[in-house]
């Protein structure tokens, strides 16, 4: 096991002999400036090859022209509703996906009638590709919030509901006897031993089930109109407004890398005990 | 994840005939009783039958349009545009991700490109797309190649990064030249990575299928969906949305039955 959390990139393994303690630092800088340099140049291109003809100019405006339109509409206050609603939609979705998923989930691990009840529902619909559900949510709940949110937190209920479930039905027995042993309760076993030793699986299900949710908040604004990030893009889509298109694409690169991010560092947060944050 | 929950019925229930027929119709039950909800719910007239059209009305429109309507062709035309984007998704992701563990300049190039567009929800390219190549195939097939690529790229990356290094010495020492380990070494050892990968872009092509012909399409199974729906039509529409759940159902469960084929000769 230390072998794999120790293995190095192919390219470094297959010379023996490479970089030496004293490099470490600055070969990491070295990378981190290339990538920069990396996404600079992409950037560059995409300005003046827009700017100067070499990219057709309707299909990919140049970059300062989108942030342009996208300061603008920050200044006029579109941006910040859209971002706020799209927001809105995808993490009510997701939380309460999260909190039916991880109870249903310790629930099925802990009793067999609500193992026996949910079991073959979430084996057949974990698979499924929960967005074709949408017209009868709408059809159901009408083209609102309500549906829209519902629809997300339907597809991010599957990936959190298995996990959970994985992550506490294969618990170790030791912990638990020994928490017993020393006279804790049902509810102190729940809250000290099952959460915490589940948790790092629990927060690998909620990582898989965000990005699903974003992608179904997207689809329900696009399918169903109205403001919302999805919305206003599948309008400006319909217009031929492609510079409308390209500031919504960097708005949504903006919001998923942030709530990407604020999830992974959610987990190095509540996972520091943890032997994988120690490595 | 899934996979567990299966897996631990199809071993478990390794009794004599009746035993096993009995344990199916118990594990099973469950959606039994959701029909039998259902079909209440709509006879009672708590909720009205446009809401929720009898289980016997949707089988009757899904026969109708299996038989008599063009739901076989639209599905086809759906499926052959997921296969197009995922295929050439696959091919190119896993020859990105080996390149990236295998050279460094590639890793600098690629590396920061996936670290900005992997958080992306891909069903915001839709517009993208329909602005570069119209209502046509080319923009869906685009669109899910885009989307399914970077969990291959991600997942062969990590699968090659991983690769013991022992393994690497022994063959390097046996004197295999560099594409012989990458053949002979780094794929087969990166393998269940790059499945899983895959496994995701499976489940991503099916999303990003339907969800691209709800929005943007003049054919295929999501286009009919929401026709239908449009139309007023809801038994048709519940059938034809059961039938795409069904296959994407049957995609996965196929895939996995070639994971466990491909990886036999890892001990279980």
């Amino acid at each position: 096991m230390s072998d794999m959390a120790q293995a190095r990139p192919l390219a470094d393994a297959v010379k023996p002999g490479a970089p030496r303690q004293p490099w470490t630092i600055s070969a990491k800088l070295v990378d981190t400036a290339v990538q920069v340099a990396v996404i600079l140049a992409l950037a560059a291109a995409w300005e003046f090859g827009a700017r100067y003809g070499a990219i057709n100019p309707f299909l990919l405006p140049p970059l300062s022209v989108v942030l342009e339109r996208l300061w603008s509409d920050l200044i006029s206050g579109v941006v910040p509703v859209d971002l706020g609603l799209t927001l809105y939609r995808a993490l009510t979705g997701f939380l309460i996906g999260a909190a039916l998923g991880i109870t249903i989930g310790i629930l099925m691990a802990r009793s067999a009638l609500v193992r026996w009840f949910f079991d073959p529902l979430i084996s057949i619909g974990f698979p499924m590709p929960k967005i074709a559900f949408l017209p009868i949510f709408i059809l159901w709940f009408d083209i609102y919030d309500t549906s829209k949110i519902i629809m997300v937190a339907f597809s991010c209920f599957y990936p959190i509901v298995s996990a959970t479930y994985a992550g506490t039905s294969g618990l170790d027995k030791w912990p638990i006897w020994s928490a017993r042993s020393f006279g804790a309760r049902e509810r102190d076993l729940l809250w000290e031993v099952y959460l915490p030793m589940a948790m790092p699986q629990i927060l690998t299900g909620l990582q898989v089930a965000l990005p699903v949710g974003m992608i179904t908040t997207i689809v329900t604004e696009m399918l169903m109109g109205g403001r919302g990030i999805g919305g206003t893009m599948i309008t400006a889509g319909r217009f031929a407004d492609s510079v409308g298109v390209f500031a919504g694409i960097l708005e949504i690169i903006i919001l998923g890398f942030v709530v990407v991010k604020g999830l992974e560092m959610i987990r190095r947060r509540l996972l520091v005990w943890h032997p994988e944050s120690q490595r | 994840m899934a996979d567990a929950v299966i897996a631990r019925h199809e071993t478990g229930g390794a009794g004599g005939g009746v035993h096993a027929v009995v344990n199916t119709v118990v594990r099973f039950s469950p959606l039994l009783l959701l029909c039998a909800l259902w079909e209440f719910l709509g006879l009672s007239g708590l909720v009205s039958q446009q809401m929720l059209p009898g289980l016997g009305e949707i089988a009757q429109a899904f026969f109708r349009m299996l038989f008599e309507g063009n739901l076989l062709y639209n599905t086809m035309r759906s499926i052959s545009r997921a296969a197009a984007g995922l295929g050439s998704a696959v091919i190119v992701g896993i020859l990105t991700g080996l390149l990236m563990a295998s050279f460094r300049p590639v890793r600098l190039l690629v590396n920061p490109i996936v670290q900005i567009f992997y958080p992306m929800p891909k069903s915001a390219l839709i517009p993208v797309v329909m602005i570069w190549l119209g209502l046509g195939d080319s923009s869906k097939i685009l669109l899910i190649f885009l989307g399914c690529l970077l969990p291959v790229i991600v997942g062969t990356y990590n699968g090659a990064r991983g690769v013991n290094p022992f393994l690497l010495w022994s063959a390097a020492s046996l004197g295999a030249s560099r594409s012989a380990v990458l053949r002979e070494v780094v794929l087969p050892a990166a393998m269940p990575d790059i499945l899983s990968g895959c496994r995701s872009a499976l489940a991503f092509s099916f999303i990003l299928m339907v969800s691209s012909e709800f929005v943007i399409a003049t054919d295929g199974v999501g286009y009919m969906i929401s026709s239908l729906g449009d139309g007023g039509l809801y038994p048709a529409m519940f059938a034809a949305i059961f039938f795409v759940a069904a296959i994407g159902f049957a995609a996965d469960r196929a895939y996995a039955a070639l994971v466990r084929r491909v990886l036999r000769w890892r001990e279980a």
